[in-house]
């Protein structure tokens, strides 16, 4: 047995193998791995970690289970409240929500709540354990726009109720970020995603790809045709610039356009038609987990790789771990750093980056301290591609074509905090067309909302 | 599957095919596009919507077999079909938008080339369905190049013809036909050009020149076609507009042309690498040190 202090290591690949391949970088727990961290669990009575999970999984009644070896159990408690377990053990940002909260935490480290939950996902997997379908159907269609985690979550949670759900999918694969925006070696397509989406459907949900409300079919005619209700997960949107000069270069590359290509369109695979630019020395500008995602891509894709945030090392939204692996694996990291223009040669192609240095200011709005430029501190990198990774902003096409559908000031759909509901009856939202972009969990929690909000006005009709 | 109904070669570069998809065509408006993916390995290719049947079910794309991608989709048959079509993308045609009175009111010209003569002619027939009579002037390099001759003249008012080489009706460019027009003493109040970039750009110089507002429909690089990657960016006036989003209909005045010239060209060395490894297979690993 271990120091009960700390977390049992979790296996990785080797930073320099990994950072020439698109392999999963975490390897998981085994069997005697998982049992011993889930032994290191206090089993708290007022179980403070599912409080910090926005779909508030029952984390310690899970952990039990695994404890006693008894793994499908922890697969089916894990069911009841997330769709997605084999995505959120790998993505979900723990030390901010559950893990941050753990009782452990407080004197050494807390429990690897994550991968544990990867762990049962994984083993589900690999066993062919499925999440329990609905006995009976009650008759009642809905309609769920978007397959990413609000979507997925949404309509998992419907059908358990016994709701006959169908999701319109834009793109021709379901998944929404988890296929276009988050890369393989974090999150595998065909091991976890097909199969999470796959256990979705074996719960009754239709998934119809290459529908885009919006243009396809408009919200409108879905509640003509006889869906009672709407849940809108649309996702995030259209990526932002910085407006700076050269920005329309050949070179210049959102995240999402960069990390599109290379997930959903698998162009770092040979016998896949669409190109990727293989550039030498890239900067990518940002410091949230879609840049850390886009680095590590342009790595894996043989650039030597620069990331450039305004802010110092503290503000990265990232999570700590993907900041981690990204240092590891040799990202160099230029903070407190702003660009002003990017450079370009006669062709417009891009050759470099002119940034100014920051420091740190009196707190903004969002409670962190502005970063202010240093007056005469400009210098120039070069390079031959720069990846913006600065957000994005809401996608118009359903808010534009949706009768009575309210947004607020910043375009994002107006939904209660507390049912989803949105200004028109019967039409529901959640996730980033709602936030804006923020996590793959918090959408899956508004998605949880929504189909309790879905659900309550369906019965209320009677 | 969407299925392929009818397939033909419109010239000696130009196919056309009629694929099923009807939700796509019971939504589609003129000026719209599609994205086209043939294969699970495939890219996604955005196409002009060229024509499209609601009832039937289908729309029609027009394309020019010129990269692997749509080298590609001449492998398929009438029967076999594509893995997704996906669309209607895009703001229909600002004509759609006009008035009865107000498109009563406006003498119209188009001026097309290439691909882009397919989808002129929805937008054309579209206004002689509501008795309006358009001018349409088609260009191409030379005779063998044209189509769609006799469909256009079923639905324009005047119809003109140029080659390049003069293999064929007027000789000259699309703009000295413009220029001719304009000296004969006709007056147009909107021109739409679709076409090869070059041929838009030059559309336009001459248009602005006579002061005639023209619509121009771009095509840029784009990955998914709904305003998620940002690829199809191009200036209009002091703005960045998304292509797939915001138009493909622009204010061809207002464009800046040498940076989407420039754009276009991001990816033609990958282009041309692929294109090499399907026509010949993998003789050029390695590379030839001359590319």
């Amino acid at each position: 047995m271990g120091d009960a202090m700390k977390k049992v290591p979790v296996r990785e690949q080797d930073p320099k193998v990994r950072a020439a391949n698109f392999d999963e970088v975490c390897l998981g727990y085994n069997e005697e791995e998982a049992v011993e961290e889930a032994s290191r669990c206090l089993n708290c009575k007022n179980a403070r970690c599912i409080q910090g999970c926005p779909v508030n999984i029952r984390i310690n009644d899970f952990i039990a289970k695994v404890k006693e070896r008894d793994y499908e159990a922890a697969y089916q408690i894990i069911s009841l409240d997330s769709a997605l377990p084999a995505v959120c053990g790998r993505v979900c940002p723990q030390e901010t929500q559950c893990e941050g909260k753990c009782i452990r935490g407080v004197k050494g480290e807390a429990i690897s709540i994550g991968k544990l939950e990867r762990f049962v996902a994984d083993w589900a997997r690999e066993n062919g354990i499925r999440p329990k379908a609905p006995e009976t159907k009650n008759g009642h269609k809905v309609a769920v726009v978007g397959s990413g985690p609000a979507g997925l979550t949404c309509a998992g949670d419907l059908a358990r109720m016994g709701y006959d759900v169908t999701i319109f999918e834009a793109l021709h694969k379901a998944g929404g970020v988890l296929s276009y925006g988050i890369p393989e070696f974090r999150l595998p397509k065909d091991e976890v995603v097909a199969k999470e989406v796959e256990n979705v459907k074996s719960m009754g949900v239709t998934i119809n790809t290459d529908v885009i409300i919006g243009r396809t079919e408009s919200v409108d005619e879905l509640l003509a045709e006889g869906y009672e209700a709407v849940f809108i997960g649309s996702g995030a949107g259209l990526p932002m610039f910085m407006g700076i000069p050269g920005e329309n270069a050949n070179g210049v590359f959102s995240a999402n356009e960069y990390l599109t290509r290379n997930n959903l369109m698998k162009a770092f695979r040979d016998d896949y038609d669409t190109p990727i630019y293989r550039a030498k020395k890239v900067v990518v500008v940002g410091g949230g987990n879609v840049a850390m995602d886009a680095a590590r891509t342009a790595l894996r894709l043989g650039a030597d790789v620069h990331l450039v945030y305004r802010r110092s090392e503290a503000e990265l939204p990232a999570r700590a771990e993907e900041v981690h692996h990204a240092k590891e694996e040799g990202i160099k990291f230029d903070l407190l750093t702003n660009p002003v223009e990017i450079l370009t040669d006669e062709n417009d192609m891009v050759t470099g980056i002119r940034c100014i240095r920051m420091e740190l200011g009196e707190p903004d709005a969002s409670g962190r301290r502005r970063p202010v430029p240093v007056e005469g501190s400009e210098f120039e990198m070069s390079c031959d591609a720069v990846i913006m990774s600065l957000g994005t902003s809401p996608n118009p096409l359903i808010s534009s074509t949706t009768v009575g559908l309210d947004v607020n000031r910043r375009k994002c759909i107006i939904a209660s905090e507390e049912d989803g509901a949105t200004s028109r009856e019967g039409v529901y939202a959640g996730g980033d067309a709602v936030t804006g972009a923020a996590t793959v969990i918090l959408a899956m929690g508004a998605g949880k909302v929504g189909a309790k909000g879905i659900d309550a006005f369906i019965r209320s009709k009677g | 599957m969407f299925k392929i109904l009818e397939k033909r070669q419109l010239s000696e570069v130009v196919w056309e095919m009629v694929v099923e998809a009807p939700l796509l065509a019971r939504h589609a408006k003129p000026g719209q596009f599609l994205i086209v993916r043939k294969d699970e390995t495939g890219e996604r290719i955005p196409l002009t919507i060229c024509d499209y049947d609601a009832e039937r079910g289908t729309v029609t794309i027009v394309f020019q077999p010129v990269g692997v991608s749509t080298m590609k989709y001449l492998e398929l048959e009438v029967g076999d079909g594509f893995a997704d079509v996906v669309g209607p993308l895009g703001r229909p045609s600002d004509i759609l938008d006009m008035s009865e009175e107000e498109l009563k009111s406006k003498k119209f010209l188009f001026v097309c080339g290439g691909v882009g003569t397919a989808p002129v002619y929805p937008q054309v027939k579209w206004l002689h369905e509501r008795g309006i009579d358009a001018d349409v002037i088609i260009g191409c390099r030379t005779k063998d190049l044209l189509f769609y001759e006799d469909k256009m003249r079923e639905v324009a008012g005047n119809l003109y013809i140029t080659t390049d080489d003069g293999s064929y009706m007027h000789k000259g460019v699309v703009t000295s036909v413009i220029d001719e027009l304009v000296a004969e003493g006709k007056k147009y109040d909107h021109c739409v050009s679709i076409g090869p970039m070059i041929m838009m750009k030059f559309c336009c110089l001459t248009t602005e020149k006579y002061g005639i507002p023209t619509v121009v429909s771009m095509n840029p690089i784009m990955v998914d076609g709904t305003g998620m990657c940002g690829a199809c960016r191009l200036t209009v006036g002091d703005e960045v507009k998304f292509a797939c989003v915001d138009g493909p209909e622009f204010d061809g005045h207002k464009i800046n042309w040498a940076e989407c010239l420039k754009r276009s060209q991001m990816y033609k060395s990958a282009e041309g690498e692929a294109k090499l490894k399907y026509q010949e297979g993998r003789t050029h690993e390695g590379g030839c040190g001359n590319c």
